[in-house]
């Protein structure tokens, strides 16, 4: 009973965290809109959007502005209820998932420490699927709600790419948790900023290209954007939508893969570590700060990778996409699990 | 009354809700969503006990695996037809009764716990228990239990089989 | 034996259900937002509503009948499939944090059963389960 008792200064020092953390991944994801647009047209030999502010830097005000002032249509032979439930579904997913991420190491403001996480839990990475697992059903409620066959048949493309490949993933994660020995996400940061020791892509290469592949379809980003394959299906699963709720629907994809970014980043790339920099002689403040600065650097690198495959490599075929997880990347995922394990017990043992 | 004992309650009045909706909604894949939030519910009450991967687990394998599955079965049914079974007094009968019988064991089971701990209550352990923390488990699932984790994958091979064979009719 | 296990393992902080209630929060206020953002933006745009336009869209051809009709069964054996594997999976997680302190006696553990999975994946290729066009 006591060990829950209530601290309201740690309430809302979560809640101020919270909004940060969900209004930053939002406005990064208005931003990332922008930076495909800009990216495409760079790769195109284009100017891009350019006439809304400087650069065309108000660009995604303006298209906000527009969603949420466009007429809401739900189609007569819809369900309604799970019509709004879908794109509810998505956001919701896409925004819960970033709670176990850690941002940077802690600030020190009048002696209370305060860790720039929303939640150090045991089993963090293991939430990060959960909460993936339900970004399922925001495509799934919202194609089949739709009463629209092509909305049917995408929904359908998206679910069953998304769970063949969190197989693969989960597998190629196994190999890097034989490493850590843990789960929680702070620790693995950590242990990567401990002197001696590298970013786990040094040791994981191949679990890494595995993984950022099934992230790539886990996004639904190109070359995996099958449920939005637009030459077979019109639209995709979410054609029949408007206003803010097909909003969320292309938000909650730029919010996922901003997430998808930072989990990268932690997981095999140090997170918020600065390479050949001793944090622990700032302090805590700067290195706090040094730390978020380090780790968006790491994101916004990932976010442009996304942006680079979109407009360089063409769209799979479904059946090549199946083949790819199911037969190439799952096996390859088990063998580099196996071969991580021989290795390490090798070493140990030696 | 703490928060820990608010907690629950909310949780178990989620629970009792979302479990009865699934029986009350009239479309299949409403029933589908109101099960999912049940087993969330339940995940919550798991983290009370401080049973972390399992509430985690049960979150990830039930709601987001065989959820999806059951989703899967239901747009495999054609929804259009009104295929509701007619169901007969009998069949009614035989469901009160069967549906009685499982109530009349729940309750006895806790009634006859209730009565043998008389005297020295035992409380689920709320917040302490270590056991249900992964590497706890993890340890325990490996040496004592290893032969059941063995069997579990003889089990998956059968079930492999067994979808393949129905699912490929050739 | 066990106790001096637990004595081993992460900082106490991360182990107690209460740092599951920020999680909590954040799930609340995500869906705090996200209900408040649909309810908003249904009452900001213009409603002119015709049949026409409440029609399902499929590129200006009539529709024929509803989309609540059976699909392809490959898609349910991706599904039955997936939760099978998936639970594999799980299994490897709680073996992965242990897996030092295990050594060789859970690595052939985990061999044995990887061994009877493959042989379900083998037999599953070779039924053509996963081949998409048939």
């Amino acid at each position: 009973m006591t060990l829950l008792a209530f601290d309201w200064a740690l309430f809302i020092e979560k809640l101020v965290l919270i909004a940060v953390v969900i209004f930053g991944s939002l406005g990064i994801a208005l931003y990332s809109t922008w930076a495909e647009r800009k990216v495409a047209a760079f790769m195109q030999d284009r100017i891009g959007p350019n006439r809304a502010g400087p650069l065309g830097l108000l660009q995604p005000f303006a298209d906000g502005a527009k969603l949420i002032f466009k007429e809401e249509i739900i189609p007569n032979s819809a369900n309604k209820w799970l019509f709004i439930l879908g794109p509810g579904m998505a956001m919701t997913a896409a925004l819960i998932t970033s709670a176990v991420i850690p941002w940077s190491s802690h600030l020190e403001i009048a002696g209370r420490i305060m860790p720039l996480q929303v939640a150090d839990v045991n089993i963090g990475i293991l939430y990060i699927f959960g909460a993936v697992s339900l970004g399922v059903y925001g495509i799934m409620i919202g194609g089949w709600a739709s009463n629209n066959k092509f909305s049917l048949l995408a929904a359908l493309r998206g679910a069953s790419q998304a769970i063949s490949y969190e197989l693969a993933m989960g597998i190629a994660l196994i190999a890097l948790l034989m490493l850590t020995g843990t789960l929680s996400l702070k620790e693995i940061v950590e242990q990567q900023m401990a002197p001696g020791h590298y970013w786990n892509i040094v040791y994981q290469p191949l679990g890494f290209l595995i993984f950022i592949v099934c992230i790539f379809a886990e996004c639904n980003r190109t070359p995996f954007d099958l449920s939005e394959a637009e030459n077979e299906l019109n639209m995709g699963y979410h054609q029949e939508y408007s206003s803010m709720k097909l909003g969320f629907y292309l938000f909650a994809e730029y919010v996922n893969m901003f997430v998808a970014s930072a989990v990268m980043a932690t997981l095999y790339f140090g997170g918020y570590d600065v390479p050949f920099l001793n944090e622990s002689l700032l302090s805590p403040n700067v290195a706090a700060l040094v730390g978020i600065i380090a780790l968006m650097v790491k994101i916004v690198i990932f976010i442009f990778i996304f942006m680079w495959v979109r407009w360089t490599i063409p769209r799979f075929r479904y059946d090549q996409l199946m083949e790819l997880g199911w037969k190439k990347l799952l096996p390859l995922a088990l063998a580099n699990m196996l071969i991580t394990a021989i290795v390490i017990l090798w070493l140990q043992h030696k | 009354m703490g928060i820990t004992a608010i907690v629950f309650w909310i949780l178990s009045a989620l629970t009792l809700f979302s479990a009865i909706m699934v029986l009350v909604s009239k479309n299949p894949v409403h029933s589908v969503l109101w099960l999912v939030a049940t087993f969330f519910s339940i995940s919550g009450h798991y983290i009370m006990l401080n049973a972390q991967f399992l509430a985690i687990v049960n979150v990830i394998v039930y709601a987001g695996a065989i959820m999806v599955l059951f989703l899967f079965v239901i747009m495999l049914m054609n929804l259009n037809t009104k295929t509701e079974m007619k169901k007969n007094l009998w069949m009614k009968l035989g469901g009160v009764i069967s549906g009685g019988m499982l109530l009349w064991i729940l309750i006895s089971v806790v009634r006859t716990y209730a009565e043998q701990s008389k005297g020295h209550p035992k409380i689920a352990s709320v917040n302490t228990g270590e056991i249900g923390l992964i590497k706890n488990l993890g340890h325990v699932l490996f040496t004592q239990y290893a032969l059941p984790f063995e069997l579990c994958s003889v089990l998956f091979l059968s079930a492999m089989v067994g979808a393949v064979v129905i699912g490929k009719k050739n | 034996m066990l106790s001096s296990h637990i004595m081993a393992a992460a900082p106490v902080a991360a182990q107690h259900a209460s740092s599951y209630l920020p999680i909590a929060l954040q799930i609340v206020f995500a869906i705090g937002f996200v209900a408040l953002m649909i309810f908003v933006s249904a009452l900001l745009g213009p409603k002119r509503k015709t049949n026409d336009k409440l029609a399902n869209f499929t590129s200006g051809i009539t529709t024929h009948g509803n989309a609540r009709q059976p699909m392809a069964i490959k898609y349910f054996l991706i599904a039955i499939l997936f939760v099978l594997f998936d639970v594999e999976v799980i299994f490897f997680y709680p073996y992965a944090v242990n897996f030092k302190s295990l050594s060789w006696t859970g690595f052939y553990e985990i061999l044995l059963f990887v061994g009877l999975f493959l042989i379900g994946f083998v037999y599953i290729i070779k039924k053509r389960a996963l081949k998409w066009e048939d």
